[in-house]
């Protein structure tokens, strides 16, 4: 049997104490000191273990963040002087996309390389913005190849990145035309340059290295590409603007990137005139004219457009339309996809979107909508204990220090975090009854979206919906 | 008022033995409501009483609390601790039990309990627990302290109302082929549902409430609340299901109630199992994990669960998915007729997730042979399941219930099969949305465990389970609760139900739960326009 692709994933304990959801504290001043401290019934041990825990100052799954909060203490404590709280510092963590939850699963991910497991049903609303108002399908009985999480080897999340022939031209029995060049990722997840002001320390050097280990590209700004990391094949240069034709040449990656310009195919010309074999993409601004001007780049031989989205993954707007509500990337792409099937060019051309990736679900759910990939940046720096408290935007001290981290650390939380998104990608993919990931994009047969249900059922009983979206209270 | 005045009156844990079996008159059990209090020391509520030390233990407010917050045992010339669960809070103070203002010494204070609003989640909020728990002690409604109709997940059933007519006499839903107000008597109104619709020779099942108890398996839970639950679905005639876990034999008293479900584990499915059951159901699919097989991981596989499974203690079990033996409907006519022949008289049931074709599974349901589609939505509850699959695979409950409903009218046959919905049903005002929208009856699980005190923590997947007592198999967590005391706040629970079920059909002008069924009518969306 061949071998299959894995990321290998091992525990990472936190350098730093993380924001744990639930503790308990005394809320009301009478203890009896009955001396049968319903603390010491916690079934998690997590009482036990505080003393060795505060001792060593940092531990593994302390306690706070280890809390069940399943209140047996707070109801067996002989004078009712416990309160399970929700930690202040937990609700302030992150923002309205990434939230408290996701940060605090991410975490768990890093840290722990596990997916994510629970009892109990789904507690959240029942619908929300963006990638929340569409499910995934399932099929009942007709399954290529699952059973249970056996067989999952042979569910593949290779992708291809490049321009692909429509069809083959054989004249006289030979082709017409070279192939173009093409380049594979086991995973379809590649890493977006490292925002501006987490790039310090290692942390660059730690998503480039985190990509080399499990085998998919980071896409890192030209200039601070070493002449080492030059050589590798893992680190994709983003060219600087007006990048001479040679400038792609000093990389060893299969793939350059530049930004969107007027003149961008030319200068695509000319970079593959020096490397033919080098693949150039173009990163083009999600905008509400993004499908029209993807459709131009693509007639005129684009081979990878990668679509950048805002971190909440919403759509710039544009100068005609500055009020115009923003798309978030679900639609943007389903808009994008659309126009290429129908110009019939979709088959050409990869297409990558980034911004607005903060849940393994997320990776799926874009590509149903029509990418053949994703690039993300904050989940890998949430993996490397990030809590998105704007501290560094405004000169402040990080509270967790990144610049003081181990690259070898930053390492390891990403290709755990990565490990279980591999997996969760497989879960859903083993769901679906799809066996390789090539087949999700734009299978949008295989999902349901919020708008559509509420249409073809409500909508048939009620009349008109009074507003767009999901009213969560 | 009945309640009691210590948390006593049932045993909590630890006096059920194995041996029960020879104990005469153990499996009758009747539908009678008795106090069945919280087994915590501290029961959460929506307030705090605190009494301060200038408390003269007059017991004046234990004259006027009608909610029996305040207790004074007889004999005693203390004032007990306030049960403030029970509290209704500062609405109180409109009327003249407001034992704040009452008490003469101004000992008494009332503060919102900061637990409260740190359980839940938007689809059971704190509202829907703790009204939840109080049904299951008292056997009533929950107080009007709480929004025990609805939760706050933003959208499906908690965005749909009832359009009650305004004039319980005339009104234009009354004309609707309604029962007059004025002949339509609360005692007369039928919770009855038959459950065999099709024109055979197999038993025609009905049950008393529209509901039946969903599958949880021996492994996944406690065996006490597992037999609690039989033994409610006995007293209301109606029926829980063995999950995929196998048959303990502690169930065959209560088998003419109890569902041998076939999953695709194949766990314990013996001839014997299939023969002795009146309804068999075969599990294609779990709303919350839709698409995956079940989950038991290492921690709970004991030495008894891996016996009943007859797998290796410790290892965790993942279950196939699909049944391999099942690849078209042609195959899943033979897997039923399989059954069919096995047991001659046993009702069959197929239970399946709600994918967006939700609507011709149902009709390959009928097609093979099945008496009742069991349509599990994607919120679903489950003993362990990946989050990605619990939120994001497969379809709410509240949008499948209506396409298949709508179908299998169009296909002729709706009245021949019996529909199902579960899977985010969690109280009567669910219940009979579901129902209004084309369900017959539904299936609760998560709902019965919350009566026995699960707060929904999401901890019951390993380990040693839940610190609760419900999901596990922790030999010392078994003792946490009683057989007496799951069925009591069960049969509760059931009762409270029943009756705000009877209520809502009361105000419709409906005689019977059957009369509701795609009563689209007389339910509206908040968030439509809503032409009618």
């Amino acid at each position: 049997m061949p071998a299959k692709y894995a990321i290998h994933t091992k525990p990472a304990a936190p350098r730093v104490r993380p924001v744990g959801k639930l503790g308990i504290v005394d809320w009301r001043e009478d203890c009896s000191s009955c001396h049968n401290c319903v603390k010491r019934g916690c079934i998690y041990g997590l009482y036990r273990d505080e003393a060795d825990t505060l001792r060593d100052e940092i531990g593994y799954l302390d306690y706070i963040y280890q809390c069940k909060g399943c209140l047996s203490c707070v109801q067996n404590c002989t004078k009712n002087i416990l309160t399970r709280v929700v930690n202040p510092e937990y609700r302030r963590l992150g923002d309205s996309y990434y939230t408290p939850d996701t940060i605090l699963s991410t975490w768990f991910q890093a840290e722990s390389g596990r997916i994510p497991v629970s009892g109990s049903g789904y507690g959240g609303p029942f619908s929300g913005p963006g990638f929340d108002s569409m499910w995934t399908d399932m099929s009942e009985i007709v399954r290529p190849t699952r059973d249970g999480i056996h067989g999952r080897e042979y569910i593949s999340t290779s992708v291809d990145i490049g321009r692909k022939l429509l069809h083959l031209t054989p004249v006289d029995g030979r082709l017409t035309v070279a192939p173009p060049p093409l380049t594979e990722v086991p995973f379809p997840v590649i890493f977006e340059v490292v925002p501006d002001r987490w790039r310090r320390g290692h942390v660059t050097a730690a998503v480039a290295a985190g990509a080399a280990e499990i085998g998919t590209l980071a896409i890192v700004p030209e200039s601070e590409i070493t002449a080492d990391a030059a050589a590798t094949r893992h680190i994709v240069p983003l060219l600087a603007s007006g990048p001479s034709a040679a400038a792609g040449s000093r990389f060893s990656s299969p793939l350059v990137m530049v930004e969107d310009s007027p003149d961008v195919m030319a200068l695509q010309a000319s970079l593959k005139k020096t490397r033919p074999e080098q693949i150039v993409a173009i990163r083009v601004q999600a905008t509400p004219a993004a499908a029209g001007r993807v459709v131009e780049l693509v007639d005129a031989g684009a081979e990878v457009l990668h679509l950048v989205f805002d971190t909440h993954g919403l759509e710039a707007t544009s100068a005609e339309a500055e009020s115009a509500p923003r798309r978030h990337v679900r639609d943007v792409l389903r808009d994008v996809h659309g126009a290429l099937v129908r110009h019939g060019t979709r088959d050409a051309v990869t297409l990558v979107a980034s911004g607005g990736i903060a849940l393994a679900e997320h990776v799926a759910k874009a590509i149903i909508c029509g990418a053949d990939l994703v690039a993300i940046d904050i989940p890998l720096l949430l993996a490397m204990e990030c809590r998105l408290c704007g501290e560094c935007a405004r000169d402040e001290v990080c509270p967790i220090a990144l610049e003081e981290m181990d690259e070898d650390f930053g390492i390891r939380r990403i290709v755990n975090l990565m490990g279980t998104w591999h997996q969760q990608l497989i879960e859903v993919l083993g769901a679906m009854g799809i066996r390789e990931v090539r087949r999700l994009r734009g299978e949008t047969g295989r999902s349901m979206f919020f708008e559509d249900l509420e249409r073809e059922t409500f909508g048939r009983l009620f009349g008109k919906r009074k507003n767009p979206g999901p009213q969560v209270t | 008022m009945s309640l009691s005045t210590t948390q006593s009156t049932l045993p909590s844990g630890g006096e059920f033995q194995d041996d029960f079996l020879d104990r005469p008159g153990l499996a009758d059990v009747a539908r009678e409501v008795r106090p069945a209090p919280p087994r915590y020391r501290n029961e959460i509520g929506k307030y705090s009483i605190r009494r301060a030390s200038n408390c003269a233990s007059c017991g004046r407010c234990v004259e006027v609390c009608p909610y029996g917050v305040h207790v004074r045992p007889e004999g005693y010339r203390h004032v007990m601790r306030p049960f403030d669960y029970r509290c209704i809070g500062p609405d109180c103070a409109k009327t003249e039990h407001y034992c704040i203002e009452a008490c003469p010494r101004q000992a008494l204070s009332l503060d919102e309990n900061p637990v409260f609003e740190t359980l839940g989640d938007y689809r059971w909020t704190p509202d829907l627990l703790v009204g939840t728990w109080a049904m299951a002690e008292t056997g009533r409604p929950a107080g009007p302290h709480l929004e025990s109709e609805v939760g706050a997940s933003g959208g499906g059933f908690d965005r749909l109302r009832f359009r009650f007519p305004e004039s319980p006499v005339a009104g234009e839903i009354a004309q609707k082929g309604t029962v007059p107000f004025s002949a339509l008597r609360r005692e007369d109104i039928s919770t009855r549902l038959l459950l065999n619709r099709r024109d055979d020779s197999r038993e025609k099942i009905a049950i008393d409430v529209p509901w039946y108890g969903g599958g949880m398996s021996f492994g996944s839970t406690n065996i006490r609340a597992l037999l609690g639950k039989a033994r409610v679905a006995k007293a209301f005639n109606t029926f829980t299901c063995t999950g995929e876990g196998g048959y303990p034999e502690r169930f065959v008293p209560y088998k003419d109630h109890v569902i041998t479900q076939v999953a695709t584990g194949l766990f314990g499915v013996r001839e014997e199992t299939i023969q002795r059951a009146r309804i068999v159901e075969f599990k294609y699919a779990q709303g919350a994990k839709p698409g995956l097989g079940g989950h038991l991981l290492g921690d709970k596989n004991t030495p008894s669960v891996a016996a009943m499974r007859e797998t290796v203690m410790g290892v965790s079990l993942f279950s196939p998915f699909p049944f391999h033996s099942v690849y078209s409907v042609e195959d899943h006519k033979k897997h039923l007729d399989w059954i069919a022949h096995v047991n001659p008289s046993a009702l069959l049931s197929a239970k399946v997730s709600t994918p967006v074709d939700v609507d011709m599974v149902a009709v390959g349901v009928y097609y093979a042979g099945g008496h009742i589609v069991h349509l599990d939505g994607s919120y679903g509850g489950t003993g362990a399941a990946p989050n990605i699959a619990k939120k994001n695979i497969a379809m709410p409950i509240e949008y499948a219930i209506g396409r298949v409903h709508q179908f299998l009218e169009a296909e002729g046959i709706r009245d021949q099969v019996t529909v199902i919905a579960s899977g985010g049903v969690r109280s009567p005002w669910d219940l009979a949305k579901a129902i209004a929208l084309g369900a017959d009856g539904c299936v609760i699980g998560t709902a019965e465990l919350v009566a026995l005190g699960c707060i929904r923590c999401g901890a019951c997947e390993s380990g040693r389970g839940c610190a609760r007592g419900i999901a596990t198999t922790d030999d010392e967590l078994l003792e946490l609760v009683s057989v007496e005391w799951c069925t009591q706040r069960l049969v509760n629970m059931y009762s409270a139900w029943r009756g705000m079920l009877v209520d809502i059909l009361y105000r419709l002008g409906l005689d019977s739960v059957t009369a509701l069924r795609g009563r689209t009518d007389l339910l509206y969306h908040l968030d439509y326009e809503d032409p009618k």
